[in-house]
């Protein structure tokens, strides 16, 4: 096999670990803001619920969440799984866990802001979603940044999981053709393109976090 | 007129009574200092006024229009949609100024009025340039925050606060984060805000000025006001626990 097949054949995988990679960001980054509302709500109800979310989606391999997600269906209510849903249940699996992992670094960075920024943006009048999403958020975003960067760089190479469920992304791919050819090449790619792939993540998070340096 | 008006504030703490039967009232363009010693419940005084605690028990009005009625030994606060429109009449000043830290200066004085009141862009920008000249403070527009001193800081809280146009300005220990170099600064723009007849109630442990400033102070200890007169008349109070309170920043100050 010469590398320009090989390439190609590993583009396909690419884009759809690309792929997993955006939807799950798409996905928990919003959800995990909602359950971190839960988590810090008066309601003891809602917050035992979120709370009991969270410590089972940290609690249990993300591996074994995914089979949950893409057989569950079958075992628990006897649903035939049809092919297309495999692509759903990968995103379902990563967005529902990273949301647990999301939810707890916005709970840090929303506690750690001090009262008065809230007394202020009541005394002049913000309404309680204006005094959220252009007083606080804005400034919880800029401290868990190095928090998120982490989280954002696991998922890279996390996404290489959904290969238990033999959704064929790039890591299935790399996989099939070293065992077809009998050659670490197709690793190796593998291997430079999460690298690459993680080191734009890294770069760009960190211009992010310049953008946010201008003040303190 | 009438302003401001709180009759028979109660508020306590997990148990711990912070204000007993608390009844204060502020004409329009008066100055009233509130004096006393830490604990003394002067700044859970204010936070009841400016509605960030709620009493106990109390009424609260402002220019006539109840935020807060007592019924049946409870305070019973207005509708949300009410307490809205009541929040507009007065403004705050903190300890700490709070400003918003990733708003440059002149989106910390701009964005409320622009967002909240809905006022024309144009016309907010040419009185936020106004107030910040009057701050002296005309070419720290684009400054942020943390490029700035205390001092210019709670300038720019005071401005933000004026941009509002609150008919009545609430100062809680504007000055207690600050040291005497940057304490002066403050108390120059506080001073000529009362020349201004800006109605204005300030809790301050700066006796000097609020007896320069005021044209009432009351003196508070333990959650009740103990004294209430003019400055002239309070410094020369023969009550004990004003004089023994007066007596120690006496000594303090010479």
């Amino acid at each position: 096999m010469s590398v320009e097949v090989m390439i190609q054949q590993l583009a396909g995988g690419m884009a759809k670990t690309i792929m997993i990679f955006v939807l799950t960001l798409l996905f928990s980054l919003p959800l995990g803001l909602v359950i971190s509302f839960g988590r810090m709500s008066k309601n003891v109800l809602i917050r035992g619920i979120t709370k009991a979310y969270i410590s089972i989606m940290r609690g249990t391999p993300l591996m074994l969440q995914l089979l949950v997600v893409y057989f569950g269906p079958y075992y628990i209510f006897g649903v035939n799984i049809s092919h297309g849903y495999r692509a759903y249940a990968v995103v379902i699996a990563f967005a529902i866990n990273y949301a647990a992992y999301f939810a707890e670094i916005y709970r840090g960075g929303i506690e750690s802001m001090s009262k008065g920024q809230y007394e202020a943006a009541k005394v002049l009048g913000y309404t309680k979603a204006q005094t959220f999403f252009k007083i606080i958020l804005p400034q919880v975003i800029k401290r868990i940044l190095p928090s998120v960067t982490n989280e954002v760089i696991t998922l890279v190479k996390d996404t290489s999981l959904a290969f238990s469920i033999a959704y064929v992304e790039m890591f299935t791919t790399a996989k099939a053709i070293a065992a077809s050819q009998k050659s670490m090449a197709p690793l190796a790619a593998a291997a430079i393109f999460y690298y690459i792939f993680n080191f734009l993540v890294a770069a760009v998070m960190e211009l992010w976090e310049k953008k946010l340096g201008y003040y303190s | 007129m009438k302003l401001f008006e709180m009759n028979h504030v109660k508020k306590s703490f997990d148990g711990n009574i912070v204000l007993k039967n608390i009844s204060l009232s502020v004409q329009e363009g008066e100055v009233v200092a509130i004096i006393g010693p830490s604990g003394s419940g002067k700044s859970t005084l204010l936070r009841c006024a400016t509605l960030l605690e709620t009493m106990d028990d109390g009424d609260l009005y402002y220019l006539g229009e109840p935020a807060a009625k007592s019924e049946g030994g409870h305070a019973i606060y207005a509708p949300n949609a009410e307490l809205k429109k009541i929040e507009r009449q007065f403004g705050l000043v903190f300890q700490n100024f709070n400003l918003f830290p990733h708003y440059s200066v002149m989106k910390n004085i701009m964005d409320a009025p622009i967002h909240v009141q809905k006022r024309d862009r144009a016309e907010v920008q040419k009185e936020a340039e106004a107030l910040l000249q009057k701050m002296g403070l005309s070419d720290r527009a684009d400054y942020y925050p943390c490029q700035l001193s205390g001092g210019q800081q709670q300038r720019v809280s005071i401005a933000r606060a004026l941009a509002m146009k609150p008919k009545i300005l609430f100062f809680d220990e504007p000055t207690s984060a600050l040291d005497p170099e940057l304490t002066g600064e403050i108390l120059k723009v506080i001073t000529e805000l009362a020349k201004e007849k800006m109605t204005m109630v300030i809790v301050t442990h700066e006796m000097n000025f609020a007896k320069d400033v005021s044209d009432r102070m009351i003196f508070m200890d333990q959650g009740v006001i103990v004294e209430e007169l003019s400055p002239e008349e309070l410094f020369a109070s023969t009550n004990q626990r004003t004089k023994e309170f007066l007596g120690k920043y006496h000594i303090l100050n010479h």
